[in-house]
């Protein structure tokens, strides 16, 4: 059942839902990447941040990207507590942090999941925008307004974190502490403070990835699972660390699931996305833009 | 919560005589003259409460317990005995039920069971009631005893024959015209049963199948999807989906379009018949035929069907849970319904009698009367095909009044026709 | 043998003989319906930290092996009927092949990185067991239990004798492995892998073998749960619940000695079946979620670490 067309419009799709799987990992990108804490909990973050959205929009009839931007600065917040944390009960004591600092973010994430069906009920939800529900038309092919969103939040929030990782005084400091954390302490400068702040941004950019995940499609309290898999998936494949990586590669995933979902038999999409990252994995550990060798 | 206890009402000249029962059951020799009426009647279940099946299970948990908690206000069963319930979470797995349905048989010892809400938690337990000889009122599972054969089981929902769901369906496609069929199904276990009977009623009757695919669960972009299904040019598209999924495939259709010559779209969406979702999705509901339980729609109403629906719409609010409460709630009612209809007319809890009424005669229960063939399930099919119209967005109240949704099968509950093709009903 | 082996096994034999008087005894079928599960729960915590624990690599695919397992069972009892113990059997001889696949994996990866290869690995499997019609597919698959055998009289009573068994067993590999060459070796290789390579420890046979004993004693123990449940379908099988849990069991009873599973997998086994027949809602996820972050957090080296600490005890693990 082949067709020039629907291969066409499978690689588009795929690579605006590639966009959107970027913007939901670039905060994973920057904390799990650039400063190796195994956030498990990413996901949830995502799911209470959509929730926040979502309150914002059917309460105060806010546009879900506008709430999103609202809400940044909360969750800016909540990423230096979470941080401060983090850091406290595990990085301070050394080693073994890593195998710990997965099962606490597996708490936190229940956590999360679970108050959020105390606040909201187990129902899906979902927001309202002009953006949701219509299409472009673009000869043959129609893209939902959705997906464009997500493809200009995508590259919006990939630039500026890429801008302010390279041309800021305090992103090439995060850099720099992800590079070599005892030199920069030589340097006289915080390396802990730097992190925390670091964290701060990507926990942050999570508030407008959350709008992102409920403009796409309806969420529901326990959809941080499903994401788990998805968000790692990228940002190893990536290699860790790099903005510009995370998106194309998360391109690459987005493009790969749904030409499988077009094409060839739907129900292995999954498969093929995992198989991919443990090619990846094998043949280039360090990830397609790594920083390490 | 486990265990729960019915609210206080306010008190009546019955609560005074339990009380003083209560305070006679104190004394030793008062105990055993009072016994057999006090001790209450406990009916044992799993429930999903967590994970995927929780908006399903608690609505229909709580029209058991409207239920239970007027059999108790009219002085309860077998001459004054009330309704207890006691209920666990099975966390919408098959790997916590044979656990919790063995502390309900040998530890609590319950005098009755009823069967958690969907298939996959059910499925585990069929085995055991069987060779336990207890009798199991089933609820909303699919195909579950067809394997097992347990002559003791009772499936409240109106399924009936495995295959009715796609001949209905295919009845309304063909009739409007429809020469092929596209089938997309979710890639679980529900949608799979489904979409084999669909696969077999086309068969049968040599409709061709233009496009046949399953998708994997957590398939977050349906366009390009929709848009090979599209492509394949179906007359009749069925789609058999869960409730996630449910509203992505409609959102992808409504951006992307899918074709004038369909004629009829949907089937069997899970999802679509929860007031959250029907809510969200709006007037992009309009158009589809989907199958669903129960409907404000003249015919659907019942002696005691309208009182109910009164005291649901009232508690679901406090609880949190489906506002409308059509899909499942009456029919854990109506369970109940059943159960105690069985046990007035045996006049006892034994287990094979009450099975043998319940096979052997019809009940009326407030989703309209219910007659049981040999495998446990509904004699005949009273799965509703209903047509979406004139919906609005944003508005959960629109879908309290009748018309919103056409039904269009069975016959005897029809209160409109299909509007084909698909495009012009969507205006 | 040492009065610590002596100790160990008369324990063993001592708790191996209370779990067949049980069967024998007992009447009342729910202890072994939920006494199954906690079993199930240590023997898959004690084999999750022969790798986890001993080696440090943190292994997320504990359901796929526990799936696999369920599924060569069922395909084992459609295809030919086989018995209880081929099924075992097979799944741990799976199991052994998926464990050096998982090895070898090992070999280019590390840390994080393996976790998230074995999520992957997970996922893939998963979806491919979902696709295979013959073993029910997405549909899910119910088997019919055979006639149950003497001296039992019914089958879960036998299944819980079984699952005792592969507890004996796992925790007896898993002392063992502890206070051999292996285990000392796998401690070497956790701490620093590099270090121990250079100071000749043959860490990638050690890993290999820890990845193929921890494996396939992951799948024997999922094997009896197609029995057990009598049911089969892949999202209950390959559910995330048993990745976490295990993880979660092993961490809170501490990975420095083979009874820290036991203890942590004992612990949170049974709130947790106490929690599903008391509380019994959200409250059930919570609970888990605020154990394991407490946990984490209050006691880093598990239970196994609170009791050391409180005999003031600072030596390193020797048994």
């Amino acid at each position: 059942m082949f067709s020039f067309d629907l291969l066409l419009d499978a690689v588009v799709i795929g690579v605006l839902l590639g966009c959107f799987y970027g913007a939901v990992s670039l905060g994973l990108s920057v904390s799990f990447g650039l400063l190796d804490v195994p956030h498990v909990a990413h996901p949830a973050f995502l799911v209470l941040a959509s929730y926040a959205v979502y309150f914002l929009n059917e309460h105060y009839a806010v546009d879900p990207l506008v709430a999103g931007l609202l809400i940044t600065p909360v969750f800016f917040l909540l990423g230096l507590v979470a941080y401060r944390l983090y850091y406290e009960t595990f990085e301070k004591r050394g080693s073994d942090a890593a195998v710990r600092g997965i099962a606490f973010f597996f708490g936190v994430a229940f956590i999360i999941e679970v108050l959020i069906i105390l606040q909201f009920g187990v129902d899906q939800r979902s927001v309202t925008a002009d953006y949701i529900g219509r299409a472009w038309r673009l000869g043959d092919i129609r893209i939902p307004y959705r997906l464009l969103v997500a493809f200009a939040v995508a590259t919006a929030l990939t630039v500026l974190l890429t801008l302010y990782l390279s041309r800021t005084f305090m992103g090439r400091a995060i850099r720099a502490v992800a590079q070599d954390q005892e030199a920069l302490r030589l340097m006289g400068a915080n390396p802990i403070k730097i992190k925390q702040w670091a964290f701060g941004i990507a926990t942050a950019v999570l508030g407008i990835a959350g709008a992102l995940l409920i403009i796409v499609a309806p969420v529901d309290p326990t959809l941080d699972r499903a994401y788990i898999g998805r968000t790692f998936c990228v940002v190893v494949m990536a290699g860790l660390g790099s903005m510009g990586g995370t998106l194309v590669a998360a391109i690459i995933l987005g493009v790969a699931e749904t030409i499988v979902l077009t094409m060839f038999g739907a129900s292995w999409a999954p498969a093929i996305s995992f198989a991919m990252l443990l090619g990846v994995l094998a043949v280039r550990p360090q990830g397609l833009f790594g920083r390490r060798s | 919560m486990s265990k729960k206890v019915s609210k206080p009402g306010s008190i009546s000249r019955r609560r005074l005589l339990a009380t003083a029962g209560a305070a006679l059951a104190a004394t030793p020799l008062g105990a055993k003259l009072v016994r057999a009426q006090q001790t209450p009647i406990r009916i044992g279940m799993s429930m999903p409460q967590t994970g995927g099946l929780a908006g399903g299970g608690k609505a229909s948990l709580l029209g058991i317990e409207i239920w239970r908690d007027d059999v108790n206000a009219k002085g309860g069963l077998l001459g004054g005995r009330k309704i207890e319930l006691v209920v666990y979470d099975d966390k919408s797995s098959a790997s916590e039920t044979p656990a919790i349905y063995s502390k309900l048989i040998d530890v609590d010892k319950v005098d009755l069971l009823f069967a958690p809400y969907a298939t996959v938690p059910t499925a585990p337990i069929m085995p055991m009631v069987k060779q336990r000889g207890l009798l199991l009122m089933g609820n909303f599972s699919f195909q579950v005893n067809s394997k097992v054969g347990h002559d003791m089981w009772f499936n409240n929902a109106p399924w009936g024959p495995a295959d009715s769901w796609a001949t209905s369906f295919l009845d309304i496609g063909q009739r409007a015209g429809g020469k092929s069929m596209a089938l997309l199904a979710a890639d679980q276990e529900f949608a799979q049963n489904l979409a084999k009977t669909a696969r077999e009623v086309a068969a049968k009757r040599n409709l061709p199948m233009v496009f046949d695919q399953a998708y994997p669960p957590n398939t977050v972009e349906f366009s390009s999807i929709i848009r090979a299904l599209k492509a394949a040019k179906p007359d009749i598209v069925y789609i058999a989906s869960y409730p996630p999924d449910s509203a992505g495939i409609l959102r992808a259709v409504n951006e992307i379009g899918i074709g004038d010559n369909v004629k009829v779209f949907g089937g069997g969406m899970v999802g679509l018949q929860f007031g959250a979702v029907m809510e969200n999705m709006g007037s992009l509901l309009n158009g589809v035929v989907n199958y669903n339980t129960w409907l404000p729609e003249k015919s659907m109403y019942f002696e005691g069907t309208k009182e109910f629906f009164d005291k649901y719409t009232k508690r679901a609010v406090e609880a949190k849970i489906d506002p409308l409460g059509y899909y499942l709630a009456p029919f854990g009612y109506a369970s109940g319904q059943l159960i105690a209809q069985a046990i007035n007319a045996v006049g006892s809890l034994e287990q094979k009698a009450l099975a043998k009424y319940l096979r052997e005669n019809t009940h009326k229960t407030i989703v309209g009367p219910i007659a049981f063939s040999p495998d446990g399930e509904r004699k005949e099919t009273a799965v509703l095909q209903a047509q979406f119209r004139g919906v609005v967005d944003k508005n959960m109240e629109q879908f309290r009044s009748s018309g919103k949704q056409v039904i269009l099968f069975p016959e005897n509950l029809k209160s409109g026709e299909l509007i084909a093709p698909f495009e012009a009903a969507r205006k | 043998m040492t009065r610590n082996s002596i100790a160990f096994w008369t324990g063993s034999t001592v708790f191996l003989v209370a779990v067949f008087v049980m069967t024998q005894v007992v009447g009342n079928q729910y202890p072994f319906f939920a006494g199954y599960v906690i079993l199930q729960f240590i023997a898959l915590a004690v084999a999750w930290s022969i790798l986890g624990g001993y080696a440090g690599y943190v292994n997320f695919g504990t359901s796929a092996f526990f799936g696999v397992g369920v599924y060569a069972a069922v395909f084992l009892v459609k295809a030919f009927g086989a018995p209880l113990p081929l099924q075992i059997l097979a799944g741990a001889a799976i199991g052994a092949l998926m464990g050096f696949a998982l090895g070898l994996l090992t070999l280019r990866m590390q840390g994080i990185f393996f976790s998230i290869a074995t999520i992957a690995l997970t996922i893939i499997i998963e979806t491919t067991i979902t696709n295979w019609r013959y073993v029910g597919g997405a549909a899910g698959i119910q088997i019919q239990r055979p006639a149950v055998t003497a001296p039992f009289d019914n089958y879960v009573q036998m299944l819980f004798f079984v699952q005792a068994l592969l507890v004996v067993l796992a925790v007896a590999i898993s002392r063992y492995i502890q206070n051999s060459w292996i285990g000392r070796g796998l401690q070497a290789l956790r701490d620093d892998e590099l270090a121990a390579e250079c100071t000749g420890v043959p860490t990638l046979r050690l890993k290999l073998l820890a990845c193929v004993i921890s494996g396939a004693l992951m799948c024997a123990v999922g094997a009896p749960a197609a029995m057990y449940l009598q049911y089969a379908d892949p999202a209950s099988a390959f559910n995330l619940n048993y990745s976490v849990t295990t993880l979660a069991m092993s961490l809170i009873g501490g990975t420095a000695h083979w009874s820290g599973p036991i203890i942590g997998a004992i612990l949170l086994g049974t709130t947790q079946q106490l929690l599903t027949v008391t509380i019994s809602s959200e409250v059930n996820v919570l609970v888990l979620g605020l154990m394991l972050v407490l946990f984490v957090v209050g006691a880093p080296e598990g239970i196994i670490g609170l009791i050391r600490k409180l005999r003031g005890d600072r030596k390193e693990g020797e048994v």
